[in-house]
């Protein structure tokens, strides 16, 4: 029985950058009416393919058929006129300009080349009376939160006439009721006629929400089901390509935490738009635990980091680090006192242009470990780097190969091993596994457990939760910069954190 | 890059990639002289003169004979000291285009201790006006290299006004408190004769000053790989985030690059006042703090080619009035051929499929 | 001297003489913050000025027109500005180098041009410079009518230009286009703005105004032209942008400021002021200063301002 014929269908989709097979005789449709997940892990390749059919990348070979009809779908400016529409991860706003005037731009006017503002504020009212969303045409997009932000970046798409909905892994940046909204809007708009393609890593969004699921894994397309007709087991199983245990790490070692090592008392922080980021937050971390922070991207998980590691100045309270006060510190000096920091921006962490050696000795090249009388020991540098190379198996050809040559979860191991092989008595790690894949992940993880075994204080910023969740003592919500609850491990559960996150007192 | 959740405009800690500026081949290198001369040429053809005619000049003028050699030396000197300076700075990131005010400043500290400390032991002398030198133009880096690192004040203006206030001071000077009295053109009085740098080669202008600038070269090689501020100079130069990360000091080191950049020039500066006029005059410096930018940037940011790029770069000084003679082609062409290497420097970085 | 300076014959003189010479200054800092606002800088200004202005003089020498004069200038200025938008944007090069490479390439021909047409000659060549035209009705004002409305055709079409280009931004698709690109070029080109076209359009656009204000330098003011006219007025051009914030009006009023500081200096050395002179040539370079190390605070521009666009995977 022919089935209804498909909006969407690529056919044999090859991409490559350079020597990386991005995406390899791809094929997937996409049915009117449907969400359909593009479900994957970081790298599988589900951006570049949506890439291609939003026209920001051309095909090395393979066909893109649109309604019945092939075409050449060569730029944003073409696909949005085929009635496509993107929802990017990385929002593409301008944020010194209105709402309005970003869902507008690039667009024909009819009095060219003057501006109908007027008219464009009527047209934009009524699609987003038309598909339930709120927004304020004159608010500027510096000043909205994330959600908001979402919603003028799906409006610009509805407002350009989309018929083919992409969104990329759109809830990583919200909370989990944002993201029951976010479901639910989908859900009216395909009763409007739409079709919505949804990217994600996450299986249980995956299962949730959409009719049909694509897994993709290192560049190919490995099965297309219906959602109804599989499971959490078998989709991870595909996307990881071997057996993937489900088991939150219960540990049974019940090690009494020793004396508290990071003590914060009731430390604000200012942002970058002059609003407090971290407002009045208290906690303590002892050795040998670890404190896990939830909370969605943009909450001042960020700037409490730097605050604590003197990169960013306290407005007001104050924090201790052992029994020194830290919170006038300069970076150098909190990191004497026996801090490690893992970044949770590769940008912030390592060197490009230095070699994996210079980036192992970046914190201590300066100190007697490296250097003498302002000369540094080269030798014992590469010495140094070669042995935390093998301990923490970075794979790398030398310790004097440029570490912009690494790939992204390599650059993560030398951070990590960086910040260890000091044997800090705290370690602040944000994001430690950000961009890496499953395997190194759980090497990191074991070694964030190994630390805490060896009586290391951590604070753990992620915000993936399930690994707050397996590694953390003790879990702090965050919310708007205020720390909403506190909680032990086995109180925790998704549910609840989930409130928290999203500002309930739960 | 904006992340989804920060929401904060990409923040530039300081312009420019240094990178961009240093895949070094020896390839590239010749291919950017050789096009460049081969625009000169050109633009000689265009005027109706023989560039086979003008180019034969210079080169012979520049290293036909050894009185020729020793005066490209004697030109190399100021724009390898000068370079070493823009090196060191343009590794760190901070984009000093005052060498030529460095130089100045360097050149006039140096001639005033040459003819008021005169009355020192002899053998102080030389070493005083050279350290006076250096004093001076790292005076002039510091103002420039303070105002980027603490209020983040664009160093290319900075540096530049520098350059164009202290080339009035020295006017200034040698029209009036430093005036020559017995001279009748606008020169200051000579400097003691201890101060003069020695002359190396009998009957020629090769001065020790050029032996200094030779061996400054692989010093500065083996400050920016084997120290400590070499190896903050570089981390701040490539990713400043990162390096304040890691605990490096971006503002001092962003200063003390700043302050070693300026050292280096007005120890150029002193070197040409003490080694070849042996006075302030007027306009000393026919603009070797500007040649320097190109030289440093042709040596790819790196001390020991630096040291080829200033010989090339002085052969064309040395070799212009020699072209002017011979072919009637105006000295500014060496000018056009310098702007030309510093645009195919810029160029160099291609990377195809960029932008358009 | 101070009732000498303090007179009504200086002061009209003097504001007079800011207007002429802000001039340069307006048009050159209008054309950089048009490319600076597409997130190109462009450093290599100095040398279009110094080129812009010899082309004009031996074009309108030669030819006895200075209206070709003036083309001339602008013509060098399109294809100097068009050099730096293919090195920033087709070669993503670092704009700070590319700007210098600019500058000293026009020093260079420009000298080597002018000693080659002209000599070293006894007597400097000359052309008359533009009239002053005086407009009616407002013309006939007090004070505003010998300074601001008696002046040649060029100051008017440059304060003009204020007020258009702020429109152009404020209320044009272009404007907003050309404003998307210089804060956020991956989500203007997610737009279907054409990146690459917008930054050539506007830096080779800055140049034509920057050839034009140096164009008018021989003819407007000088009457002639040696090899150091533009005397840094295209630094200052860049301290004016960053002084007005990226903003016509602001930047007007800081073009003005230069303008005063350089009448300033020729007036007081005309009054045989009792400092030496060099110290007189050194106030504009110590009135850029003082604006760059005061205005710097807060306002960075553009957001994506010197950063070259790539397209590619994130």
């Amino acid at each position: 029985m022919p089935g209804p014929s498909p909006v969407v269908a690529l056919d044999g989709i090859c991409k490559a950058f350079g020597p990386l097979l991005a995406n390899d005789h791809v094929c997937f449709d996409l049915l009117p009416c449907e969400i359909h997940g593009l479900l994957g892990e970081n790298g599988a390749g589900k951006t570049t393919l949506m890439n291609i059919l939003y026209g920001l990348h051309r095909p090395d070979a393979g066909r893109i058929v649109l309604w019945g009809e092939e075409k050449r779908v060569e730029s944003p400016r073409m696909a949005i006129a085929l009635g496509i529409g993107m929802v990017h991860q990385h929002f593409l706003q301008i944020p010194t300009l209105s709402v309005l005037d970003n869902v507008v731009l690039g667009l024909p006017n009819p009095h060219e080349p003057w501006m109908d503002r007027r008219g464009a504020r009527r047209r934009l009212a009524e699609t987003a009376k038309t598909y339930g969303l709120q927004v304020d045409p004159e608010a500027h997009i510096w000043q909205l939160s994330i959600g908001d932000r979402q919603r003028v970046e799906i409006l610009k798409a509805l407002y350009r006439q989309a018929r083919v909905l992409i969104l990329d892994e759109p809830t990583s940046v919200l909370t989990p009721q944002e993201a029951r909204e976010l479901f639910a809007a989908l859900r009216l708009f395909v009763q409007k006629g739409l079709s919505v393609i949804f990217i994600t890593h996450n299986l249980e969004e995956a299962i949730a929400t959409t009719d049909r699921v694509t897994v993709m894994r290192d560049g190919r397309a490995v099965a297309t089901l219906p959602t109804t007709a599989t499971s959490k087991a078998e989709l991870a199983r595909l996307m990881v390509g071997r057996e993937v245990l489900f088991r939150l790490q219960q540990r049974t070692d019940r090690e009494v935490a020793g004396e508290p090592v990071l003590r914060v008392e009731r430390l604000s922080v200012m942002g970058d738009r002059g609003t407090l980021a971290v407002r009045d937050v208290s906690f303590e971390v002892r050795s040998g635990e670890i404190v896990g922070v939830a909370g969605v991207d943009g909450n001042g998980q960020s700037e409490l980091v730097h605050a604590l590691t003197g990169l960013r100045p306290c407005a007001a309270g104050r924090f201790w680090i052992g029994t020194a006060e830290g919170t006038h510190a300069s970076p150098r000096a909190i990191l004497a006192q026996g801090v490690g920091h893992i970044p949770g921006d590769l940008d912030e962490a390592l060197i490009g242009e230095l070699t994996v050696a210079e980036n192992l000795a970046l914190d201590v090249h300066y100190t007697p470990v490296l250097s003498r009388r302002g000369i540094v020991d080269r030798e014992q540098m590469r010495r140094r780097a070669r042995e935390l190379i093998r301990r923490y198996d970075i794979r790398v050809p030398s310790e004097d190969t440029k570490v912009k040559a690494l790939s992204g979860g390599n650059k993560q191991k030398v951070v990590v091993a960086r910040e260890l092989a000091r044997q800090p008595k705290l370690l602040i790690a944000a994001h430690p596994t950000r961009g890496v894949d499953i395997g190194a992940e759980e090497h990191i993880r074991n070694l964030l457990l190994e630390g805490r075994k060896a009586g290391m204080a951590i604070l753990l910023v992620s915000t993936k939760l399930d690994e707050i969740l397996s590694l953390s003592d003790r879990i702090l919500v965050i919310e708007k910069g205020r720390i909403m609850g506190e909680m032990q491990r086995q109180e925790a559960d998704v549910d609840k954190i989930g409130l928290l996150m999203a500002g309930s007192e739960g | 890059m904006t992340m989804a959740g920060a929401g904060k405009p990409i923040k530039a800690a300081g312009t420019g990639r240094v990178s961009d500026l240093r895949p070094v081949g020896v390839l590239s290198t010749l291919a950017i002289v050789a096009v460049a001369f081969a625009l000169g040429a050109l633009l000689i053809l265009a005027i109706g003169g023989s560039p086979w005619q003008a180019y034969r000049a210079l080169v012979v003028a520049a290293f036909g004979s050894a009185n020729g050699f020793a005066e490209t030396m004697v030109k190399a000197c100021p724009l390898l000291l000068a370079g070493l300076g823009v090196t060191v700075a343009y590794r760190a990131r901070f984009w000093n285009i005052g060498a030529e005010g460095q130089i100045y400043a360097g050149g006039i500290a140096a001639a005033l201790a040459g003819i008021y400390l005169g009355w020192l032991p002899a053998a102080l002398q030389m070493p005083l006006a050279l350290v006076a030198g250096v004093v001076g133009g790292a005076l002039w880096g510091l103002g420039p290299g303070f105002l980027r690192a603490r209020l983040k004040v664009n160093e290319v203006i900075t540096t530049l006004m520098l350059t164009y206030i202290v080339v009035e001071v020295s006017s200034y000077l040698v029209h009036g408190p430093l005036r020559d009295p017995t001279s009748g053109i606008t020169i200051s009085p000579q400097l003691a004769r201890a101060a003069w740098l020695t002359i190396v080669l009998p009957r020629t202008r090769f001065h020790l000053g050029i032996i200094l600038a030779l061996v400054m070269a692989p010093l500065l090689y083996l400050a920016l790989n084997k120290t400590v501020l070499g190896f903050q100079i570089r981390a701040v130069g490539e990713n400043p985030r990162a390096a304040r990360v890691a605990g490096i000091s971006v503002e001092r080191t962003i200063i003390l690059a700043a302050v070693l950049s300026g050292a280096l020039a007005g120890l150029a500066g002193a070197a040409e006042v003490c080694g070849v006029q042996h006075r302030l005059v007027e306009a000393f410096s026919p603009g070797y703090g500007y040649l320097a930018i190109a030289v440093a940037l042709l040596g790819g940011l790196e001390p020991l080619p630096v040291v080829f790029s200033a010989v090339l770069f002085a052969a064309l000084l040395n070799g212009a009035d020699a072209m002017q003679r011979a072919a009637a082609v105006p000295v500014p062409v060496i000018y056009v051929i310098e702007g030309l290497v510093i645009l195919f420097v810029a160029a160099r970085s291609l990377k195809r499929g960029v932008g358009l | 001297m101070i009732r000498q300076i303090l007179s009504v014959a200086f002061l009209t003189g003097f504001l007079a003489a800011t207007l002429r010479m802000a001039t340069p200054i307006l048009i050159a800092s209008l054309g950089e913050m048009v490319a600076e606002r597409s997130g190109v800088m462009n450093l290599g200004i100095e040398g279009i000025l110094i080129l812009g202005a010899f082309a004009s003089f031996a074009v309108a020498y030669r030819t006895g027109s200075l209206w070709l004069g003036l083309a001339a200038g602008s013509l060098a200025g399109a294809f100097l500005g068009l050099t730096m938008a293919v090195l920033s944007v087709r070669y993503g090069a670092n704009q700070i180098v590319a700007g210098l490479g600019i500058w000293v390439f026009c020093q260079g021909l420009a000298s080597f041009m002018n000693r080659r047409l002209f000599g070293v000659t006894a007597t400097r060549p000359t052309v008359t410079s533009l009239e002053a035209v005086r407009l009616p009705l407002v013309g006939a004002l007090p004070v505003l009518g010998d300074t601001v409305f008696n002046q040649n055709v060029i100051v008017y079409l440059s304060l003009l230009a204020v007020p258009i280009l702020a429109l152009f931004f404020r209320a044009t698709s272009w404007g907003l286009q050309l404003d998307a690109v210089g804060e956020n070029p991956r989500a203007a080109d997610a737009a279907g703005v054409n990146v690459s076209l917008v930054r050539y359009l506007a830096v080779t656009a800055g140049g034509v105004m920057a050839g034009l204000a140096g164009a008018y330098l021989p003819i407007g003011l000088y009457g002639l032209y040696t090899d150091d006219l533009t005397t840094g007025l295209g630094w200052m051009a860049i301290a004016v942008v960053v002084f007005g914030r990226w903003r016509p009006g602001w930047i007007l009023g800081g073009a003005l400021v230069f303008g005063a500081a350089e009448a300033l200096q020729f007036r007081l050395q005309a009054l045989q002021f009792p400092l030496p002179y060099q110290f007189l040539l050194m106030v504009p370079f110590v009135v850029t200063l003082l604006v760059v190390i005061l205005f710097v605070r807060g306002e960075q521009g553009p957001a994506a301002l010197t950063h070259p666009y790539r397209r590619s995977e994130s």
